[in-house]
Formats: C-alpha cells, structure tokens, sequence
C-alpha cells in the first residue's frame, strides 16, 4: 500500500464521506476528554503484552465463535503458537495506535481499511465479535481496574474502531 | 435439546459455585445499564440512574440483580430443559414487560465481563465460550415466547 495511494485516497473520500463514519466519528468524539485518556492510558500499559492479549482474545473468539476460524486457515490458531502470538499483538498495536489520538482514526486506519475492504473482507459482524472476546480479556487482565466507566469507553472506541475500519467496504 | 457436553456441563456449575451472586447480580445489571444506556428505558420506577455512581449504588438495581442470578440459577439446575424453565419469564418479558429482546444478550454480555473480571486467569477461553453457550441458551429461550 502505497503512502502516495493513500493520500490520493484520503482526498477523494473526504468529501463523500459516508453517513455511518460520521455517525461513528461523531461517538468516537461522544467520548469525553476523560474517557479518551483513560483508553489511551489502558492500552499503553497493554502494549508490553500485546501479543498475549491479542492471542488471549483471538482463543476467546475462535472458542466462543467458530465460524470466526473461517477466515485464519492459514495461521496455526493453537494456543501458544508464534502465527497466533504474531497475529494477536499486530491487532492489539493496532488499536493502541489509533487509542494515541481517536480524532484521527480515519488517517490511522486508512491503509487497514482497504486491507480489510479489498483483500481479507471479513464480514464487519465479525468485528462485534473480536470487540466482545477483547473487552473479556481485558476484564481477565485488569480484574477490578476495568470498572463499568472504563468498560463503557472501551466498548464505545472498538465500536468507533470497527466503524471505521469497515468503511471501505461498499 | 441442547446438547451439553461433559465439560459444558461440570463448567457451568462450577462457575455458578464460584460466584457469589450478591456481587455479580447486581454488577452485571448497574454495567448493562451504564454501558447501554438505553436499556435504562426499562427501570424508570428505579429512581436515580443519572450517572455510573448513582447507577451503581441503586439498591433497586441492586435487588434486580439477585432476581437476575436467581433465575440464572433456575437454568443451571434443569440444563436438560431451559426452554420449558422460562417459558412463564419469556411470557413476562414480552408481553408485561414488553423488553426488546435484542437486549438480552447485552446484559449478557455484561455478566460474561463481570465473571471474568471475578474469574481471572480461570476463566479460560474454553470456560469462557461454555458460559457463552448457556447464556445463548438462556437468551434464545427467553425470546421464544415473543410472537
């Protein structure tokens, strides 16, 4: 994916937009200011065990939502495998990333969004999903530190997350 | 029938005698309430809801929450036959209640993060998609009455 692609990209789209990424950028900015540290702060402290939340929550899924294995035939998915260690931290870097700064998920997110629309087109329900095994990993990890305000704006910014990064697909 | 498979089985008692349910009850209803707080729209007899604080300290969102676990329980004793358990609670939920049961699963939801935060490390992934199956049992079983 090209740097200069994506730019061109993000120029033509601003414009159009659609309805459904402003809706969610407008709750990714329903986020309170105190809300947005406390994600920003959770995933900083996640990022040294990234791979182990991200595999966490990837078993979670698998296990609770078969048909979510469908689209990893081509990973060793069995617990403690280096494709799911591998797998999960990318995913949870990923969404540390765009948890530094959620005003901007759709420049963070712009090359992850034609990855998911054009080439792994995972049906966006999948994301539910993976957003639902993540906030329970979470609530494994930080136990009474994941309290029901903290749960709140986790749910809200995966939610933001998965909207946007489905955005390209149609 | 559902069919519950040893592990399945042993795994859902196990949890239910693990959890205390003055605890979890009402922490999974004040969480469903707080994190979608659109589900409020069904408790406007509780009184304060205002914010997470005033939700969480609400002592009749608290005794709701034991109800909740109490008929949790009711489905942990007769796994062979949840639907016929709540047949009389589906009837309630749809029709004097009338609660969209697309909500069931949020407040699901909420009680899978509660028993883990509870649980920790032995809240595994193969515990954790066991309790997912009940609570999707119990979820599709409340909804059966709705016509």
């Amino acid at each position: 994916m090209r740097s200069d692609n994506a730019e061109a990209e993000r120029d033509n789209t601003s414009a159009e937009r659609s309805t459904s990424t402003r809706c969610f950028l407008q709750a990714a900015t329903m986020l309170s200011k105190r809300e947005k540290d406390l994600i920003k702060e959770i995933w900083e402290r996640l990022t040294p065990v990234a791979a182990e939340i991200g595999a966490d929550a990837l078993l979670r899924m698998f296990a609770s939502y078969p048909g979510t294995k469908t689209y990893f035939s081509h990973l060793d998915i069995s617990p403690n495998s280096s494709h799911l260690l591998a797998h999960g931290k990318k995913i949870v870097l990923a969404i540390a990333e765009g948890a530094q700064d959620i005003s901007q998920l759709t420049v963070t997110l712009a090359p992850l969004q034609t990855l998911h629309a054009y080439q792994l087109r995972i049906d966006p329900r999948n994301f539910k999903l993976l957003s639902h095994s993540m906030l329970v990993s979470l609530a494994c990890y930080l136990g009474d530190e994941f309290t029901p305000v903290a749960h709140a704006a986790m749910d809200k910014y995966l939610s933001a997350f998965a909207a946007v990064l489905a955005e390209k697909y149609r | 029938m559902v069919a519950w498979t040893d592990f399945e089985r042993a795994t859902i008692k196990d949890i239910f005698s693990k959890i205390d349910y003055e605890v979890v009850g009402p922490a999974a209803i004040s969480r469903c309430l707080i994190v979608y707080p659109w589900t409020q729209r069904y408790f406007a007899g509780f009184g304060n809801l205002y914010n997470a604080a005033a939700i969480t300290s609400n002592p009749k969102v608290a005794a709701h929450g034991k109800v909740v676990m109490q008929g949790l329980e009711k489905a942990v004793k007769n796994m062979d036959n949840i639907k016929a358990t709540f047949t009389e609670l589906s009837t309630l939920h749809s029709e004097k209640l009338q609660v969209d049961p697309d909500n069931f699963m949020l407040l699901g939801d909420c009680l899978a993060i509660v028993v883990a935060s509870q649980l920790g490390k032995d809240f595994s992934p193969e515990v954790h998609a066991a309790f997912q199956k009940f609570l999707a049992v119990v979820v599709s079983s409340l909804r059966r009455q709705y016509y």
